[in-house]
């Protein structure tokens, strides 16, 4: 692997991020609470989870980090079927067992 | 908090959240892996694990800390792939911001991508639920998946490299995240919201300290609001 990491910006890093992330996390709900908040930034909230994770989860299906961001038809496949059986069932078991599928019997056929 | 109904709810969140133990176990034990890789020992991987219980900003810093990234950089980017729980923080709060002070901040530990997207779609469906309801609903989705996360990194880092490449352990989180996504575009506006998040994503995975993820984030959400008034205005109009 690469060089090893610093002890100390270990904990750093640990520490910070420890604050850090329940900062994050505590922001709203503990510092807002039950105060109204304004109808424009509810309703950009409704939008909240449908656009952060598929903003997260498209750089890992076109560049996965396993192929050293090269586009790889298996995990491209995957992902299309995992949201078409997503879409079409409604249902999110049978959306993960259809993406984890393609996923291995491509990479099985095609490694 | 110990009435009939809240307990019910409790055990709806567990139930809910089994389909994610194929993503937090996996994930899990692919961070104590990695970490080990990295040189961490035990203890380290342990502690970041539980302090800081964010899977995605924990493998970025991690990367990071490997290339021997300025400490400063290690943590503006960690917690820039992070900022989206500030938002499911905000996204919640109309729903548990009634709780006690000490269950917000319970809360507040507690989300992450899973408890939010399952609360998020249980609240907005069942509108007739009481603050302890959805707090026992909250926990509930976490109840299974927390205490899972812990062990697959401690079973990660024991294991060490033995965990075999073809897993694609890599795969678990995008394909779990898209099957969750999935069934939640169930307006125009939910899905022009996700279209321009990924045509975004895409056009500015180039950016710096993942400021790209923030950037389709908020095109996304304004993408949403603005369709939806549209939607609201011709329906009016009609």
């Amino acid at each position: 692997m690469t060089e090893t990491i610093d002890q100390t910006t270990l904990w750093i890093v640990i520490i910070a991020m420890a604050v850090g992330s329940f900062a994050l996390r505590f922001v709203f709900i503990g510092l807002v609470g039950n105060r109204p908040m304004p109808d424009w930034l509810l309703r950009h909230l409704r939008y909240t989870a449908v656009a952060i994770l598929p903003a997260l989860v498209t750089p890992l299906v076109i560049w996965p980090a396993a192929t050293q961001g090269q586009p790889d038809t298996a995990r491209m496949s995957a992902a299309a079927m995992t949201i078409l059986i997503g879409l079409v069932t409604k249902n999110v078991i049978a959306a993960i067992f259809a993406g984890a599928a393609t996923l291995y019997a491509l990479l099985y056929l095609l490694g | 908090m110990a009435s009939t109904t809240a307990k019910s709810f409790f055990w709806k969140g567990i139930r809910d959240s089994t389909p994610f133990v194929l993503v937090a176990g996996p994930f899990g034990l692919l961070f104590g892996v990695l970490a080990v890789e990295a040189g961490l020992n035990l203890l380290e991987i342990m502690t970041f694990s539980v302090t800081v219980f964010a899977g995605a900003a924990q493998f970025t810093a991690l990367q990071l800390m490997q290339e021997q990234a300025p400490t400063v950089m290690v943590l503006i980017s960690a917690l820039a792939v992070n900022l989206r729980v500030a938002m499911y923080s905000a996204s919640l709060t109309p729903y548990l911001g009634g709780a006690t002070i000490w269950q917000r901040a319970l809360a507040a530990y507690f989300t992450v991508d899973q408890s939010y997207a399952l609360s998020i779609v249980q609240f907005e469906t069942h509108r007739d639920m009481t603050i302890s309801e959805r707090m026992a609903y909250f926990l509930g989705s976490v109840g299974l998946i927390a205490p899972l996360w812990y062990s697959a990194t401690l079973v990660g880092a024991v294991m060490g490299s033995q965990i075999p490449e073809s897993w694609a352990l890599d795969f678990a989180l995008p394909i779990a995240f898209l099957a969750m996504i999935a069934p939640m575009l169930r307006t125009p506006a939910h899905l022009a919201a996700a279209v321009v998040a990924i045509i975004v994503a895409i056009v500015s995975a180039g950016f710096p300290y993942n400021l790209g993820l923030l950037c389709a984030g908020f095109a996304g959400m304004i993408t949403g609001a603005q369709t939806e008034l549209m939607l609201d205005r011709k329906r009016l109009n009609a």
